[in-house]
């Protein structure tokens, strides 16, 4: 009989995310999908990726919990778990001591607080407004004509300082344009828009101890992590597959949830 | 794969009938009499005269009831951009803009609830308190030009740690010098007897709305804040009336029956959450339901007990009025707000508390210096901080929010 396996979907607002675990908690696969319109279809495409990569069918999967934005939508999982849970749990997997995790999503950040035990302890959300997210990125990307993927070897290319200062997604994009009317370079733009995107996450919450950061932002851009270790003045670390730690931390609470 | 989950179910507080009755009736007194002219009508404010009002014969009509049902009932989506196009701005409070713009409408949802009033009492005297906040007075203000009624009131402290002597009597003054407006608009003298009576049943309204609200403090609490931001009613448009006071003797036996009986408002109640500032109202039910899907009871809030006037004393009447008003939570500064809540958190043994941010009601968002920061220091009492509106829906983002609320009790669930 084939060992069980164990599946977590983090069904985020612009991908979704899948691991599979065995009993012990080690990562067997993984796979991720645009979530698109159809958050049914997305988790369902990358469960299948995922279960095939492992070797498996998706008989042997014992209990599927699912996380992230649309976590409710997964309609063939046993249970749910907040995105903040399963992030504190993916990234207390890998470091296994006390630290502030600032996870930076496509539409939201987050600043999880754990104790030496892995316990959550405190976290705060961003407002509700798309700053210091993944979707301002890509808005100012848009408006510089710059491929996302393109944004963090521009940024690294940057000689001069460029500020961004407006809060606001699209007050940030009016004032891109203001900045590129007065003849500013757009890797010093790239730059700037990382080093705002830090500001954003800085202001939410003090970030002291051991930092790990996660998410699509720092997966793609890792420029960030070196930014805000400038910002804050020490370092920050990051897991492997830093995209898939909400993913992993549900994979995990369905291993415990099986047991249960 | 997935489990049949089962459905909350609401535990519906029998005296909602009455309560119900109690506010029909006086929006139907107040409809009759604006119509007939039968007896004059004071606007209040929720922390103004209303005591004085009532002995000097007036019917009272309270515009942020009206205000707390344009948001209930979601009309104020429609209202509050009214009111922002004619100049008052989105950052104000949304009472304030959801109300103006229903008026300027010619809209209020008091016509849905009750057949035959198609309007707003009108008045014929307007009367504020600024002891909650500014917004009060610009928005009797706004009618007191519109409908050419003559608007006066009191302009009182705020941020105070706790009342001394001068300001007590620099209100009290103040209430004595509303009376001779009050008597020419009215035509009748005020009679000091009728107002000590009236204050003694506004006090005895408080006593008794306070041991309702003390009832949450049983394990498990047999009413929730969502149950409260209902059966306070009476207290908010009826203190210093038998009638609101038959309503609450009504209530507390069912109460402490289900006190004895062990019955809980939420099913398996597994934990007590405090809920500071503003309540949601256009999301009531839905975040109920959140509550009580997570088996978690929000047992005491800072705004429900804002109704609870101890310091009245018909023996006294201007004097403990102005104290009641003065003393009151939203007028405190922090520390005096901080210690409030923490007492508040000790006798109602909660385990987190949710600070509601309210975009346009700062005077009652009270996470906006440090407080929650302090208190989770000096009582390791956790607390997550959603940010909304009291009316205003397009500040506030519903997933986030659930998924803040979802995540706060996974927290509290893992200690
Ligand atoms: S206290 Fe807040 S909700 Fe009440 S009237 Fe003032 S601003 Fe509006």
């Amino acid at each position: 009989m084939a060992p069980k396996l164990y599946a977590g979907v983090d069904v985020g607002s612009s991908a979704t995310k899948v691991v599979i675990v065995d009993g012990n908690g080690a990562a067997l696969a993984r796979a991720l999908e645009p979530s698109g319109m159809d958050f049914v279809a997305a988790s369902k495409t990358a469960l299948e990726r995922a279960v095939n990569d492992a070797g498996a069918s998706i008989d042997d999967i014992a209990h599927v919990t699912s996380s992230g934005y649309g976590r409710k939508n997964v309609e063939f999982a046993n249970d749910t778990k907040t995105e903040i849970a399963c992030h504190a749990r993916g990234a207390y997997q890998h470091f296994r001591e006390a630290m502030t995790i600032v996870d930076i999503g496509g539409q939201d950040n987050k600043i999880i607080k754990i104790g030496a035990d892995g316990t959550r302890l405190d976290f705060k959300m961003n407002r509700k407004c798309a700053a210091g997210t993944g979707a301002f990125l890509e808005e100012i990307a848009r408006r510089m004509n710059v491929d996302m993927s393109d944004m963090d070897a521009l940024a690294r290319k940057s000689e001069e300082i460029v500020t961004i200062s407006s809060f606001c997604t699209v007050f940030a994009a009016t004032e891109i344009l203001s900045l590129i009317r007065q003849g500013a370079q757009t890797r010093d733009i790239a730059r700037g828009a990382f080093r705002s995107v830090v500001k954003r996450v800085i202001e939410m919450d003090s970030l002291a101890g051991r930092v790990v950061a996660t998410g699509g932002v720092v997966s793609h851009n890792p420029i960030v992590l070196e930014l805000m270790a400038e910002s804050i003045g020490h370092e920050v670390l990051t897991p492997p597959e830093p995209q898939f730690s909400g993913a992993l931390g549900a994979a995990l609470y369905a291993v415990d949830e099986a047991r249960q | 794969m997935a489990d049949e989950k089962k459905k909350p179910t609401f535990r519906k507080i029998a005296a909602t009938g009455p309560c119900k009755k109690l506010m029909a009736d006086h929006f139907y007194e107040l409809d009759e009499a604006a119509k007939s002219g039968s007896r004059k009508i004071a606007w209040c404010t929720s922390v103004g005269p209303a005591e004085l009002l009532r002995a000097m014969g007036f019917l009272v009509y309270f515009p942020e009831n009206h205000g707390a049902i344009l948001g209930a009932t979601r009309v104020a989506l429609d209202t509050i951009p009214i009111a922002n196009a004619a100049g008052y701005s989105p950052e104000i409070c949304s009472y304030l803009t959801s109300d103006v713009g229903a008026y300027m409408k010619g809209e209020t949802p008091l016509s849905m609830a009750y057949e035959g009033i198609t309007e707003v009492p009108k008045p014929d005297v307007l009367v504020y308190n600024t002891n909650q906040c500014r917004d009060v007075k610009d928005w009797f203000m706004w009618y007191s030009r519109e409908l050419d009624v003559p608007c006066i009131g009191i302009e009182s402290f705020c941020n105070i740690d706790v009342s001394r002597e001068p300001h007590i009597a620099a209100v009290s003054r103040q209430l004595q010098d509303l009376v001779p407006a009050l008597e020419k608009i009215s035509g009748q003298k005020l009679d000091l007897d009728r107002l000590k009576e009236v204050v003694g049943l506004s006090r005895k309204c408080s006593d008794l709305w306070e041991e309702t609200l003390q009832m949450g403090a049983a394990v498990p609490s047999p009413l929730t804040f969502f149950d409260s931001t209902i059966l306070m009613g009476p207290a908010v448009v009826a203190r210093g009336t038998q009638e609101a006071n038959d309503f609450y003797e009504l209530l507390i036996p069912e109460l402490k029956q289900r006190v004895k009986d062990g019955v809980a408002a939420v099913d398996g109640e597994k934990h007590r959450i405090y809920w500071d500032g503003m309540p949601i109202w256009g999301k009531l039910r839905d975040l109920s339901t959140t509550f009580l899907s997570l088996q978690t009871c929000v047992v005491a809030s800072t705004y429900c007990n804002s109704w609870v006037f101890s310091d009245l004393d018909s023996a006294n009447p201007f004097d403990s009025m102005a104290k009641a008003y003065t003393d009151l939570f939203i007028v405190r500064s922090d520390s005096a707000k901080e210690d409030y809540i923490s007492k508040m958190a000790r006798d109602f043994k909660v385990d987190g508390f949710l600070f509601h941010d309210a975009k346009t009601c700062p005077s009652n968002s009270n996470n906006r210096y440090g407080m929650p920061e302090r208190l989770a220091a000096q009582f390791k009492v956790p607390s997550v901080t959603i940010a909304g509106d009291l009316n205003d829906l397009r500040l506030y983002s519903e997933e986030q929010s659930i998924t803040q609320i979802e995540a706060f009790i996974e927290q509290l669930g893992e200690k």
